[in-house]
């Protein structure tokens, strides 16, 4: 296949590159990269006027639910729902059944991604920290990490042993690869359903406190203080105290970063007083300070990523009293829209700094190579147009599961197409 | 006259006159429950299922009551624990419920927001009789209809509601409906049973009994449950009767007798000492009856506005 991409706006933070340019694709190959490209008839024009070429987007917090929930999500249907959002590669995280907690499980995701998506998305495994997810004997993270594995996290559980969350970041800084931590003191959630504050009060709902998330970051800062070379991650940072934590601790250089959901920097707990059981997700949705706290350490960049926790689940769970409810919710094709929409156009971020949590910052937590765009590499590329206003309709959506609280919101900025291993998909 | 909204989910964001008609309907109910045939007409040919999830007996018992003597044909359904745990969703026991053409639904779920669920799956209307730690605004209803006889009038009244706010549908409602018609509000229990930021409700907060007793009118005192013990809320049953537990030396150092309420079941001489339910400052069979009165009103005026 050979594309003349026309006219497009190419921002690759990595080389500090932002400049309206061509650019030939043959077989999924950069052949050429430069201003008023001529083509042949053999080519396939796309006026990319106004569109912005970034490096691939990688969403580092992906549940795919194959193997064992197949009923919320696939592989097929979560890659499809990926390359959608405009992203060539996602992570899936481990808490599948059976878990991804030995080499098989590892592999068998990447290479289902591969043949079901004939490589437009990667799929990088994240692999369980400790058997199981039990939180109680470390998993063979040295197999998992030679079997593919880029990460370590028992997702949707804390490690809460301070003992066995230290043999972990011990005995995964030999392979270089994060720990990610779902930061939750859970004997401070118990029944939690939603952010502990005013409107839990009102709604009389068991509280989640803010400080069950810090609390565990805090914790997890003097371990990894305490084993130095090891990389710790935190996933979906909910709290402005939680963001204060990983400030602290980056001022003192220490080997930490994080990521935000989309949601969580777009919706507060009000929005909870709806009973929609679309808005119960774990962390749950905080106050109005929080969400300018994320904003503004998105800005300053003490929030390195942006990942979806996107998290399938079928109307049928969703359909049900509140306390009842699965948490999460699908957020791969709305992460874009929703992040140009709350950050870009509202100056927190600027494009470049965008691509930056949605493309190279990830790559470099997971230690995943750089997406190189030049003459000669295989594209791995992110095409949106940063305008378009369009309504999110869950109708429309590739993923297997609706259950989205963003039904009938207006964005702006959406993914175009996406190029990755000689595979296009445009829309 | 007619209510502002075709359900009664809760007391918040009730518009006071709202709630002066459901208080006012209630008066001419309660007449007719004094008579010897206490049974009216309008909602015959009406048929209202009773929906409880959580065990019940009292507010069951005074709903049902109340649709029999209004004329209604009335269904029972009763699960203790969640429909989930029956296997069967919600969701399904509504729209199966809806398919046997029922006008109105009386619910009662351990989970807050469930009445609200049960509006956007059924064309019914909904009535909540408890969710979850959220609202039970009929329980509220009878708690104003038993203080404005009592005082003539609610504006102006002070009320302390004492014990387990933070599990209490019962103390949310109250506030919310109390506030509405400008009853000063506090709430008096051990730090641990307080809700966060409660205050942003416009409530004072007591943790002594001794403190709020000379300031109010009438202590609304709930009941506590024997289970938060062993959740780690209160050390004791001695302790919390002794140092929140409503007795008649604590409210006997007021300057001016103190109106008891409870909506019951009572621990005996754990939140409330006996004598005091029984004194003659109690109203809380007047409170029962007056839980006719209020449901009947309620039902009555939801039932006839289609």
């Amino acid at each position: 296949m050979k594309l003349h991409l026309k006219s497009g706006r190419l921002i690759d933070p990595a080389k500090g590159k932002d400049v309206v340019t061509d650019m030939l694709i043959v077989d999924g190959r950069i052949e050429r990269i430069g201003q008023s490209l001529s083509a042949d008839r053999s080519f396939e024009t796309i006026d990319l006027k106004n569109k912005v070429i970034a490096p691939g987007f990688i969403d580092m917090h992906v549940h795919l639910r194959e193997p064992g929930y197949e009923h919320k999500e696939t592989i097929e249907t979560g890659c499809a729902s990926a390359a959608a959002g405009g992203f060539t590669a996602v992570c899936c995280m481990p808490n599948t059944n059976p878990t991804i907690d030995e080499e098989s499980v590892a592999r068998y995701v990447q290479e289902e991604g591969r043949r079901v998506t004939g490589g437009l998305v990667d799929v990088y495994p994240i692999a369980a920290a400790t058997k199981g997810r039990k939180g109680e004997e470390l998993a063979p993270m040295a197999e998992l990490a030679k079997a593919g594995a880029v990460g370590f996290s028992d997702d949707g559980s804390p490690i809460a042993s301070a003992e066995l969350m230290r043999r972990v970041l011990e005995y995964s800084s030999m392979y270089g690869l994060p720990v990610i931590q779902h930061a939750e003191e859970q004997t401070l959630t118990k029944n939690g359903l939603m952010n502990e504050g005013f409107v839990a009060t009102r709604l009389g709902m068991p509280g989640i406190p803010p400080i069950a998330e810090e609390l565990m970051i805090e914790r997890d800062i003097i371990l990894l203080r305490y084993v130095p070379h090891s990389k710790y991650h935190v996933a979906h940072m909910s709290t402005a105290g939680s963001i204060e934590c990983v400030r602290r601790a980056k001022v003192e250089r220490l080997n930490i970063t994080c990521e935000v959901a989309p949601h969580h920097f777009t919706l507060t707990d009000e929005a909870v007083e709806s009973f929609d059981t679309n808005l119960k997700m774990n962390p749950p949705l905080r106050t109005k300070d929080d969400v300018q706290a994320l904003k503004e350490a998105l800005r300053d960049g003490t929030i390195d990523v942006i990942a979806t926790d996107h998290a399938p689940h079928t109307i049928d769970d969703k359909e049900v009293e509140y306390a009842q409810a699965p948490f999460g919710i699908v957020g791969l094709e709305t992460a874009l829209g929703l992040s140009m929409t709350e950050l870009v156009k509202k100056k927190y971020l600027t494009l470049n700094q965008l691509i930056e949590k949605l493309s190279i910052n990830p790559r470099r937590i997971l230690s995943l190579s750089l997406i190189n765009i030049q003459e000669g590499e295989t594209a791995n590329l992110t095409i949106f147009d940063p305008e378009k206003e369009w309504m999110v309709d869950i109708q429309a959506f590739k993923s297997k599961s609706k259950n989205s609280p963003f039904h009938g919101r207006r964005l702006n900025g959406k993914a175009i197409g996406v190029i990755n291993n000689g595979k296009v998909l445009f829309q | 006259m007619k209510l502002q909204s075709r359900h009664l989910l809760g007391l918040e964001g009730v518009h006071k006159k709202d709630i002066m008609l459901i208080l006012d309907t209630a008066i001419s109910f309660k007449e007719v429950l004094e008579r010897p045939i206490k049974k009216v007409p309008p909602l015959q040919g009406k048929t209202i299922v009773n929906l409880f999830f959580e065990s019940s007996t009292r507010t069951r018992i005074s709903f049902e009551l109340a649709e029999r003597r209004l004329s209604a044909d009335v269904v029972n359904f009763t699960s203790v624990g969640s429909s989930v745990s029956k296997g069967e969703t919600l969701k399904d026991t509504a729209r199966n419920i809806e398919a046997m053409k029922i006008d109105m639904v009386v619910i009662r779920h351990a989970s807050s927001g469930a009445p609200h669920f049960l509006t956007r799956v059924v064309k019914a209307n909904v009535i909540n009789a408890g969710d979850g730690a959220h609202e039970h605004p009929t329980q509220a209803l009878l708690d104003m209809m038993t203080l404005r006889e009592k005082y003539g009038k609610l504006e102006g009244l002070r009320v302390c509601i004492v014990g387990d706010i933070l599990h209490s549908r019962v103390a949310r409602s109250n506030i919310y409906g109390l506030k509405t018609m400008g009853v000063e509000v506090s709430v008096c229990g051990p730090a641990t049973m307080i809700p966060r930021n409660i205050e942003a409700l416009g409530v004072r907060v007591y943790h002594r009994l001794e403190d709020v007793i000379p300031q109010v009118d009438a202590l609304n005192v709930l009941r506590i449950q024997l289970e938060r013990q062993k959740s780690g809320l209160f050390p004791s049953l001695r302790e919390y009767h002794r140092f929140f537990g409503v007795t008649k030396e604590k409210v006997d150092r007021a300057p001016k007798p103190i109106t008891i309420m409870h909506p019951g079941p009572i621990n005996r001489d754990v939140e409330l000492s006996a004598d005091l339910a029984d004194g003659p400052h109690s109203v809380i069979l007047e409170q029962v009856t007056n839980g006719e009165a209020v449901r009947m009103a309620v039902l009555y005026l939801l039932g006839t506005s289609n």
